[in-house]
């Protein structure tokens, strides 16, 4: 395998990496207005992620900044085209780091109350913006021949696009009610799991729909796999959820997010940025690619950290594995 | 939609906005890690609770500002795609390599062991929890030297060669952009100002509640057990955080010094800038106060001590420095163009570069004096040492107390000095950026050439004005929360988690078999 091969697996190993990760984040998100019935049983979702949110963000941090060492290219064009959907993220993702560590400081009804629409609403944008830039990403966008984006926002909003989004947003909710189910007690657990049941049907109905369009598209042997993958992944989260198997359908859910996001880098590779303006001027992975003099010592890097990173994430995880019901949160000072 | 402006220049504003406020979080960050994790290495060490009380305390004050530190630094790396793409094509070879060590090797650290320190109390033993507080130190120290090797090689760039193809850098050696004397000095100026920063941030809190609990025995009040308490983890902390700035403010002069010496050598141009010295001299002065003139090339108001810039420079007071003029002549007669294309803003740079030294060097005085007067024992009568629980007294000599005027403005200005730092922090980058234009690269790449070609005025104008207006906000939000944290003080009945838990014997069944027992109901003693 060349190197840079092994880094375009890399970049869509961190992405779907942190796709997995904050997938149910933004889930819980999303969750805390339309499962939560009051304060206490917000509260009760935000601490599941609580300590592990901002470890799981990085995972971003890692992707945007590996993608920016492996492919100065593939990063330049990107962030510069999707300029202003990426800005949307960036006020997401700071107000909703900075709700998640401010809401609880103030007693005042308001205070809390503020910072918890953030929540909702920071959390229910990205997951949806997210999907709608893979999506765009796999299908093409006008890309001129300095390989800079030359559309326009509107060209980043087509019904293709719109779909993924919303494909990205149902799923992670999914995914974060299963996360949901897994990771509290008592009444809450229960009702997580219903709703579980009915948002899988929902992102069950978009996969075919937006994987089956991607598939038809721009896909290919490899991804087909992986649509299969994903649609008997999401079928057995369903099934392992309505038999009350948490950690089954905790698994499910998240190999079906594994699953699509291999199915858009399969179907995006060896592109990384297709150009729908002149496929001449697609990027491809060997000629975004940095030397191989640097995408050897990443290697190196990468090779040690990662092991690493896995284990304590993994050990954090352990640490905080009890589930937490209403009981456990403390009266609010 | 465009504006009569160069394309560059909303994007710089935007950058110098967004950095200048990111910055203002990260040195606390770094310092207040380190301060916090030594606290708590006194409590398990000592068991003393006055050093758990601080502990939660500053980790508190910590936790309130990492938070903003963590959200802006995203922006930061998004930035240099979205703003300055073809700066990213252009070094994304070299300079990508850093930025993804820093996320690889410090940030995964930092935040997945804070998620463990905030909520792990109760459920990880003392040491282990301890233990991670020291990993997120690491964390911040690891993370600000990857970003400062990078930012070292836009100062100075090495271990790169110029692909003939494509015209882009090309790593040819880390280890060179690691370990260039650029990046080393960079490294050790900046966290010694990041330390000097945590260390007035605490000098100033712990002032205030001390000159606080002194006034009250002034009017005549009677102290509480309560208050007393305070005292005692506030006259800790002072102590601590004079210790601290003096060390690293100590550390912050000698490195600015070695600093500014590999500058006039790779960058005459900015030291040149930050004397404003138009014309080489030799010997040359330093320059207390100086007005100059852009267009006819020399300062029409000036205030010099003589020979001085000639040490700072080469350490004898007789040797050349270059000036403004003739430097702007080589580059341009080297690189192409007219002199005054290669002039940064001499404005800017001559007074960022004072306002850095005099803000950072007033807090370190501020210490030195503080360290002096609040000592505890040495050369002091018996009469006048004060005991753990009570506010010091201000001791000039061995019997000599500060009047009561002298001490009231000390604590006063014991409270002042924990913005200085961060002034001096901010005038620091501001010179060491303007003052390494036009280029953004220097000598490879200028600025103008550095800006995404495809993003309009339009949208980085909106980036910019949603960028300000959040921050704008959220400054407002977190500085409220920090004053009314801060003025609380340590909640000193708070106990500390009684016993080790038995991590590897869960109290109850396995996850989700539903068998927990019901000790397993007790309240987390952290929730969000």
């Amino acid at each position: 395998m060349h190197l840079h091969d092994f880094w375009f697996l890399l970049i869509a190993v961190l992405w779907t990496g942190y796709f997995f990760l904050e997938g149910f984040d933004f889930g819980i998100g999303v969750l805390t207005k339309t499962l939560a019935r009051d304060r206490t049983e917000r509260r009760v979702l935000i601490n599941t992620i609580g300590p592990v949110w901002d470890g799981n963000e990085v995972w971003l941090i890692t992707a945007a900044g590996a993608t920016f060492a492996a492919f100065p290219d593939w990063y330049a064009t990107l962030f510069s085209g999707f300029y202003l959907p990426f800005l949307l993220i960036l006020v997401c993702l700071i107000v909703r780091g900075v709700a998640f560590e401010y809401r609880h400081k103030r007693p005042e009804e308001r205070w809390q109350r503020n910072w918890e629409h953030a929540i909702f609403w920071c959390s229910l944008l990205p997951a949806f913006l997210w999907g709608a830039a893979f999506a765009n990403i796999v299908r093409g966008v006008p890309i001129g021949p300095d390989k800079n984006f030359t559309g326009s926002l509107a060209d980043l909003l087509s019904p293709y696009a719109l779909l993924g989004g919303l494909f990205t947003l149902v799923l992670f909710t999914f995914h974060g009610a299963v996360f949901a189910a897994l990771k509290t007690a008592g009444d809450i657990r229960h009702r997580a799991r219903a709703h579980a049941g009915r948002y899988g049907l929902g992102a069950a109905a978009l996969a075919v729909a937006f994987l089956g369009w991607t598939q038809a598209d721009s896909g290919n042997g490899r991804s087909l796999a992986a649509l299969i993958v994903a649609l008997a992944g999401l079928a057995g989260a369903l099934v392992m959820n309505r038999l009350g198997r948490e950690g089954w359908a905790f698994t499910l859910s998240g190999l079906t997010v594994v699953a699509a996001f291999a199915l858009v880098f399969l179907a995006l590779f060896p592109d990384v940025m297709p150009s729908s303006t002149n496929p001449e001027w697609s990027l491809t992975v060997t000629d975004a690619a940095s030397s191989p003099y640097t995408l050897g010592i990443m290697t190196w890097v990468a090779g040690f950290a990662t092991p690493l990173i896995l284990a304590y994430q993994a050990w954090t995880y352990w640490v905080f594995r009890k589930r937490i019901g209403t009981q456990h949160i403390p009266a609010a000072h | 939609m465009n504006l009569a402006l160069a394309p560059e220049t909303l994007a710089r504003w935007q950058f110098g906005i967004t950095t200048v406020y990111h910055f203002l979080f990260v040195p606390l960050t770094i310092s207040l890690a380190a301060i916090t994790a030594g606290l708590e290495t006194a409590w398990v060490r000592t068991g003393k609770e006055k050093y758990f009380h601080a502990t939660k305390f500053w980790g508190k004050l910590f936790l309130i500002n990492i938070a903003m530190g963590v959200v802006t630094g995203i922006v930061q790396e998004f930035q240099f795609g979205m703003n300055w793409s073809d700066y990213s094509r252009f070094v994304g070879d070299v300079f990508g390599a850093p930025l993804a060590m820093e996320a690889l090797l410090a940030f995964f650290f930092e935040s997945t062991f804070i998620g463990l320190w905030i909520f792990g109390w109760d459920k990880l033993p003392k040491k282990i929890h301890c233990a991670c507080i020291w990993i997120v130190a690491v964390g911040t120290l690891l993370s600000s030297y990857f970003i400062l090797a990078a930012n070292s090689w836009m100062q100075h760039p090495t271990g790169y060669s110029i692909d003939k193809n494509t015209g882009r850098a090309h790593l040819t050696d880390i280890w060179a952009v690691l370990t260039q004397n650029t990046t080393l000095v960079v490294v050790f100026h900046t966290l010694t100002a990041a330390f000097l920063t945590g260390a007035a941030f605490i000098v100033g809190i712990a002032s205030f509640h001390l000159w606080r609990a002194k006034r009250k025995q002034i009017n005549g009040e009677e102290l509480g057990e309560k208050q007393r308490h305070q005292i005692g983890a506030m006259r800790t902390s002072l102590r601590v955080g004079l210790v601290v700035a003096v060390i690293a403010g100590l550390g912050t002069a000698i490195s600015g010094d070695s600093l500014g010496k590999v500058m006039f050598e790779q960058q005459p141009m900015k030291m040149a800038a930050a004397e404003a010295l138009w014309d080489t001299q030799a010997p040359a002065p330093f320059s207390v106060f100086a007005v100059g003139d852009v267009t006819k090339g020399h300062n029409s108001v000036e205030i010099e001590v003589p020979g001085v810039l000639s040490f700072l420079a080469h350490s004898n007071f007789s040797e050349a420095v270059p000036g403004i003029n003739d430097v702007a002549a080589q580059e341009a007669a080297r690189y192409g163009g007219k002199p005054d294309d290669y002039i940064p803003s001499i404005f800017m740079t001559f007074w960022g570069f004072r306002l850095m030294i005099g803000f950072g060097m007033t807090s370190f005085v501020a210490g030195l004096i503080g360290l002096w007067t609040t000592r505890k024992k040495l050369w002091l009568a018996p009469a006048f040492r004060t005991g753990e629980n009570e506010v010091p007294r201000l001791m000039l000599t061995k019997t000599r107390e500060m009047s009561p005027f002298l001490t009231k403005w000390s604590w006063r200005v014991g409270v002042l000095t924990m913005g200085f730092p961060l002034i001096a922090n901010s005038f620091g980058w501001i010179f060491t950026e303007m003052g390494r234009q036009p280029w953004a690269v220097y000598g490879l790449m200028k600025t103008a050439k550095a800006v995404s070609p495809g993003v309009s005025q339009g949208e980085v104008l909106t980036s910019m004005a949603v960028f300000t207006l959040l921050y704008g906000v959220l400054a407002v939000v977190e500085v409220k929360l920090l004053v009314k944290y801060a003025k609380a003080g340590p909640d000193t009945d708070e106990k500390p988690p009684a016993e080790d838990p038995r991590l590897r014997l869960p109290s109850g069944g396995a996850p989700g078999s539903g068998t927990e027992r019901e000790d397993a109901d007790k309240p987390m003693t952290f929730a969000y």
